[in-house]
């Protein structure tokens, strides 16, 4: 077995040796981080610790576990969390059917050494591996890129085996052994808040807590993401979602509504922002029927009006 | 595993001294993440104080909340060069009377030093009295027994079925086990399996009105819900006046007395008059929304006095009614005689709660807890 701890250290990609060059790594494949982001990504990455990503929905947690694994060229490995996860789905679990099949074989065939078929049974190639093995038992250059999604949504009992595995990185299987990571995998985790995980995970990882961009950084990643659309077009999106997120809505739009929205505008032909395609699209940004109504009843016109595309240069 | 050898990173010093400062501050930091902390500056320029920050936030905090406090610790840590002492945080003392012994009626000494009538009556049965008596009128005496008492009592929500499955001996069939059973029996299923989903209690979420007429009852309140809290329940608490403060985690301490000073300590605005609607709607916003109100029991505890506009409250009542299992509001004016809750805060919110109780007394939180249980379906 290898030694994982010594291994720990630099999973940087290739001539990264600070946070800045990290960012700008991000940036060439379209993912704008800001400094501290950048920092938490850029410290996950040298000290070999996973990275604990909290935000209001749609900020890009899970676009964070895209990138890096594009920029680190090595798999995206999802683990998707909901209640009642078990080990089952995120680990391994054996494929009875097929050693079914195998025992029927050995009978057919009259292969009578009962104890060598039981062997073979709880062999390597009757498991089957579920995210979380398949992190562990990845072999390349660099470690794959693990993303277990909305550890929120899981149960207690998931988020005590999950610590497990991120303080080992190594996992026993009773019939086969342990079987632990190369190098262990550039972990991120997510979670929406929807209740507060246990405090002895989060201690394991780093944590970062992204917020929504802004104004100018909003601009640029509208730019980066919708090439399509045009500087004057991004400008007034960015500044109407501004605007939306002190409106007290339910669902104020994240990163992800407005390139959403750009996209729809875009599709539409548009070139400028006006109230009747605000109107038109709205739907595209504001996803609760409360919220749109009061986005109507502040005005729409409201939201277009006072962002020239030169007026607002910071 | 611990990460190779351990040797003292260079910048230990710093960040132990700022370590300090930030358990001044009220921030929960251990050894292993002052380490961490130490590691992850020295990766960065310890000269620039965004770096130093950064790496501080990173290592140090594991909440939004907690970024605050950081906030503040840095700034002064960083003006002073490491050297100042943290502010103490600003102590705000929830009028808790101590259980005091030596006040306590003793039963024996009672009966030793009084003689006839006055240790008969001494020794009926308290807990029947108190079981009727209106927490405002209780003595300090009167509520170290409420303590005893709410030892038997806990908040535990209706159950429901949860996703995940568990052998049974009838249900669903469970090939897994089965074959896995089979493979023994040499590929014979000699015996079938089952699974069924298990049953889990509801979450439970209280918010707890703090302002100054509530102030006895919500102390009765606070330590049944710690009772509930410390016997490992599903509970989440909030305090509600000028604005939403979530106590939880203050609630956990086991000492209740210490608890309801953590929890005084993090509550900020006792006695400073409530804008119920706006609690509300801060508390399915942040927090009901995202799933915490999703299928769970709410009990919000409220004399139903807004001093906010009662339309936001009937709105949000709204909200809340749609992602609750159930409401139920416990309002100590309900005992008493002729209220009718007509005026305000209390009629625009009466139409969305399911249950309605007083939670005056012992009595009714026994009720509370019943009604928290009750599985049945909406309209109580």
């Amino acid at each position: 077995m290898n030694n994982a701890s010594g291994e720990r250290r630099g999973a940087l990609p290739s001539g990264v040796s600070h946070f800045r060059e990290l960012g700008v790594r991000l940036r060439e494949h379209d993912y704008l981080a800001d400094e501290g982001l950048s920092t938490a990504i850029f410290l996950s990455l040298k000290l070999g610790r996973p990275l604990f990503l909290e935000g209001e929905a749609g900020v890009g947690k899970t676009e964070v576990a895209k990138v890096l694994s594009r920029i680190l060229e090595t798999p995206l490995i999802r683990l998707q969390c909901y209640e009642g996860i078990d080990v089952y789905q995120a680990v391994y679990e054996w494929d009875y059917a097929r050693q079914l099949l195998h025992i029927r074989a050995a009978e057919a065939f009259g292969g009578e050494d009962r104890e060598r078929v039981e062997r073979d049974l709880y062999d390597r190639e009757f498991l089957v591996s579920r995210p979380l093995l398949q992190a562990l038992e990845h072999r390349g250059a660099m470690p794959p890129v693990l993303l277990i999604d909305e550890v929120d949504r899981s149960d207690d009992e998931f988020e005590a085996f999950l610590l497990e595995i991120l303080s080992d990185f190594a996992v026993t299987i009773p019939e086969l052994g342990t079987i632990m990571a190369e190098r262990p995998p550039v972990a991120i985790l997510t979670s929406n808040r929807t209740r507060e995980v246990h405090d002895a995970l989060k201690r394991r990882c780093l944590y970062h807590y992204i917020e929504h961009p802004s104004f100018e950084r909003e601009v640029e990643i509208v730019r980066l993401r919708v090439p399509d659309a045009e500087e004057r077009l991004a400008r007034q999106v960015a500044a109407a979602t501004e605007k939306m997120r002190t409106m007290d809505l339910y669902k104020p739009p994240g990163v992800a509504e407005t390139l959403d929205w750009t996209e729809a505008l875009v599709a539409l032909g548009a070139r400028e922002l006006d109230e009747q395609l605000v109107e038109a699209t709205l739907g595209s940004v504001l996803k609760y029927r409360e919220d749109q109504q009061r986005a109507a009843n502040a005005g729409l016109a409201a939201l277009v009006s006072g962002v020239g595309g030169a007026g607002r240069d910071a | 595993m611990p990460e190779g050898g351990i040797q003292a990173p260079p910048m230990l010093d710093a960040a132990v001294a700022f370590g300090r400062v930030l358990r001044g501050a009220g921030l929960r930091v251990g050894t292993d993440r002052l380490v961490e902390f130490a590691r992850a500056i020295e990766e960065m320029d310890p000269s620039r104080r965004d770096d130093v920050y950064w790496a501080g936030r990173i290592t140090l905090t594991s909440r939004p909340e907690d970024i605050e406090v950081y906030d503040r610790a840095f700034e002064l840590f960083w003006e002073t060069g490491g050297g100042a002492k943290p502010k103490p945080r600003p102590k705000i003392r929830l009028s808790v009377p101590q259980p005091d012994r030596s006040v306590m009626p003793p039963k024996k000494t009672v009966e030793k030093n009084e003689s006839g009538e006055e240790a008969v009556r001494l020794r009926y049965s308290p807990v029947e009295v108190l079981r009727h008596k209106d927490f405002a009128l209780y003595s300090p005496e009167e509520f170290a027994e409420l303590q005893r008492l709410l030892a038997d009592l806990r908040l535990s929500g209706a159950l429901r079925k949860s996703r995940r499955l568990e052998p049974a001996t009838r249900g669903r069939h469970d090939p897994r086990r089965t074959l896995r059973g089979a493979m023994r029996t040499g590929g014979e299923a000699v015996r079938h399996r089952f699974r069924k989903a298990r049953v889990q209690p509801r979450r439970v979420v209280l918010l707890c009105d703090v302002s100054g007429s509530m102030a006895p009852y919500s102390r009765a309140l606070l330590r049944f819900l710690h009772a509930s809290v410390v016997a490992g329940g599903r509970l989440e608490a909030f305090s509600i006046g000028t604005r939403l403060t979530r106590i939880t985690r203050e609630l956990t301490t086991r000492d209740p007395d210490r608890a309801l000073r953590q929890t005084a300590g993090a509550v900020q605005d006792i006695s400073g008059g409530t804008r119920l609607g706006d609690a509300i709607k801060e508390f399915v916003d942040r927090w009901g929304q995202r799933g915490m109100a999703r299928g769970a029991v709410v009990v919000i505890f409220s004399d139903g006095w807004d001093r906010g506009d009662v339309s936001v409250l009937a709105e949000q009542m709204q909200r809340l009614g749609r992602l609750a299992y159930r409401i139920v509001w416990v309002n100590p004016l309900k005992a008493a005689p002729g209220y009718k809750p007509l005026a305000g805060g209390m009629a625009a919110a009466l139409p969305h709660v399911d249950v309605f109780l007083s939670g005056h007394n012992f009595e009714s939180l026994e009720e509370l807890a019943r009604a928290v249980a009750a599985a049945t379906e909406r309209g109580g």
